[in-house]
């Protein structure tokens, strides 16, 4: 028999190794996938992207593509900063921060959405009649100042929120909800990659005199793109995808407040499965690209990084 | 620029790490912080570099008389070399140079022809020119160790301070390195302050040598003075080999391998030598060293040449007499 290094197994138990592993991906992995497209197609290309020019649909790619739009940017500067501080900072209650950030990964999402609903609800502890007697003179101030130009429509909107503030079964809530699921994705990327860095890079641009933001933007900012990056590529997966919590608090309300992921819900309900996998390709597509974007990163990162320490 | 650095205290949590300091850094000198790790000397030089602020109270830090305790590290004109040289990894080697430069405000801001024109003097002042479009991980250790005192030089610091500058390279490098800063600092004459733990290197590289020791002062002095006076056995046992001697009494001497000499047993003379036998006998390199057993079972290790290893022609096992010179001193 040939010599093989000690760490290498028989060619036989390699083979069997690399086999069971390729089957349980395709069985798990690939074969749902694949379910996914043939189910949407089966009735025809027509049928296809009538499920997806349809009203309702529409309605619910908007208002997740909007939900996504306001919480993954909001979740990118909260986990910037709070893996600055972090990893940057030695101070009091720092482990207890490093634990609160997780806790959304802990919590079930139905509770995620219960919690918020206890507190908006109309049962809950700020109910919206409440809120709408605290914010009154807010309302009025904003709707007189809706009447000049300039951003008008925008105020306009913005008081008659505020005349009746609907978070729960409202727009609202479904943000709230995404980002208190999607809160650790970008920090949880971030803290690792920024304690190994450590802060000798930073130091040496304090010394050098550069300020604050500077260094920041000059030397933190490069030096953790691609991992940042992919933190926000996967918060957004999540935050497009996300059903449990945003079911909680949407009221699946059809062409108001249900998102992508509830709308297929609502569909396979109503046995209506081709255009449930239509608009379920959409959702798989996104995790595609994702994953394609991941792997351009970590290519792009490697490369760039060869050689580094 | 002298530094001054006046009664500075500094405790993390329940450590300490600085009890006390007081040090005077003369202008355009050389001195080295030299002490086992935990000694304090890092922790110091951050300090005077202001990466790091002393414990609130009398402490003080003075850059030719100006106080400069509460001033910030950025502003304080310090060139600082950091001991993994904390090159920018995504710049080039030119922009890693420019950058004291380019984070001043436009007001104040060379044109982009005169930091042009600056880099390339700094590139050819350590040695490095053409390599300016180079990205710090295609350089050699010692390369980049020259970068970052380009860069730290860039900003025409009042002080330069560095952090175990030659920790992270491997011999060879190292000593033409030290050399190589030697000259290059009787070139420039700033005011520099060095971390080592390196016995050696502090006592050939510098005007001034600080032994620390457990948050404290130790003893400071030139390389001589320090090899040849030491105050406490600490510091005779930090610089360099020494062979620590009981006497009878329980008193201890110290003394150093090359302070002893050697001769045939028959030439012994009870008044001044003493007898004893050789254990081992390493004679690679210019230098012999030769452990030796005294009558009375203490081991010392004598340095001989290697000419005069051959001319006694000694093999382990040899009776012989040794006597220890009068420069030595004893008794710490």
């Amino acid at each position: 028999m040939a010599l093989r290094p000690s760490t290498t197994e028989s060619p036989l138990v390699r083979r069997i190794l690399i086999s069971t592993a390729l089957l349980v991906l395709s069985l798990f992995l690939l074969l749902p996938l694949t379910a996914v497209f043939a189910e949407a197609l089966r009735r025809g290309w027509e049928v296809f992207l009538a499920s997806l020019h349809d009203e309702v649909a529409l309605s619910a790619i908007h208002l997740t593509l909007m939900a996504a739009a306001i919480s993954v940017p909001l979740n990118t500067l909260f986990g910037v900063s709070a893996a600055w501080l972090i990893t940057k900072y030695r101070f009091k209650g720092r482990a207890f921060l490093l634990s609160l950030i997780d806790l959304p990964f802990a919590v079930s999402p139905v509770i995620a959405g219960l919690v918020w609903v206890m507190i908006f609800g109309s049962k809950g502890w700020l109910p919206p009649t409440a809120m709408a007697e605290a914010l009154a003179p807010a309302a009025r101030l904003i709707a007189s100042l809706a009447e000049y130009d300039g951003f008008g429509w925008l105020l306009a909107d913005l008081a008659a929120w505020l005349a009746d503030p609907k978070i729960v079964f409202a727009f609202p809530g479904i943000v709230i909800a995404t980002v208190f699921v999607t809160f650790p994705f970008v920090a949880r990327e971030l803290i690792p990659l920024m304690e190994s860095q450590g802060s000798d890079q930073e130091e040496a641009a304090v010394t050098l005199g550069a300020r604050g933001w500077q260094i920041f933007l000059r030397v933190t900012l490069p030096n953790i793109k691609w991992g940042l990056f992919y933190g926000v590529l996967l918060c957004n997966a999540r935050a497009m995808g996300e059903f449990g919590a945003v079911s909680v608090v949407s009221g699946h309300i059809r062409g108001e407040t249900n998102t992508l992921p509830l709308h297929i819900e609502v569909l396979y309900n109503e046995y209506q499965f081709s255009a449930a996998f239509a608009c379920a390709t959409l959702l798989a597509f996104l995790a595609i690209v994702t994953l394609g974007m991941k792997s351009l990163v970590e290519h792009l990162s490697g490369h760039q990084s060869s050689g580094h320490k | 620029m002298s530094i001054s650095i006046k009664s500075i205290n500094k405790t993390f949590g329940n450590y300490a790490a600085l009890e006390n300091i007081s040090l005077e850094v003369p202008n355009g000198s050389l001195t080295a912080l030299l002490g086992p790790s935990g000694s304090g000397k890092t922790t110091l030089l951050r300090i005077v570099a202001g990466l790091e602020f002393s414990d609130p109270g009398e402490g003080r830090i003075l850059f030719h008389g100006e106080d400069v305790s509460e001033t910030p590290a950025g502003k304080r004109g310090v060139g600082f070399v950091f001991q993994h040289y904390a090159l920018f990894r995504h710049m080039t080697i030119a922009e890693n140079i420019a950058f004291g430069l380019s984070v001043l405000p436009r007001s104040l801001r060379p044109a982009k022809a005169e930091i042009h024109a600056r880099i390339s003097e700094l590139l050819k002042l350590v040695k490095l020119e053409g390599l300016d479009k180079r990205r710090p991980h295609e350089l050699s250790g010692g390369q980049r160790q020259r970068v970052a005192l380009a860069r730290a030089l860039a900003i025409q610091p009042k002080v330069l301070l560095l952090d175990e500058p030659f920790g992270a390279l491997d011999a060879q490098v190292r000593k033409s390195l030290r050399r190589w800063l030697r000259v290059f600092h009787d070139e420039i004459g700033l005011t520099t302050l060095f971390v080592t733990h390196d016995q050696e290197e502090a006592l050939e590289l510098a005007d001034q040598v600080v032994v620390m020791r457990n948050a404290r002062i130790e003893q400071v002095g030139k390389p001589q003075e320090i090899y040849d006076h030491p105050r406490s056995p600490f510091v005779y046992e930090f610089l360099g080999n020494v062979n620590k001697l009981s006497a009878s009494n329980g008193s201890h001497r110290y003394i150093r391998p090359h302070e002893i000499e050697i001769a045939f047993a028959a030439e012994y003379n009870p008044e001044t030598d003493r007898l004893a036998k050789i254990d081992h006998l390493f004679s690679a390199g210019p230098v012999a060293t030769l452990s030796v057993r005294l009558d009375d079972g203490q081991f010392l290790e004598v340095e001989i040449s290697r000419k005069q290893l051959d001319e006694l022609a000694l093999d382990p096992g040899d009776e012989v007499s040794i006597r220890i010179m009068d420069s030595s001193k004893s008794g710490v």
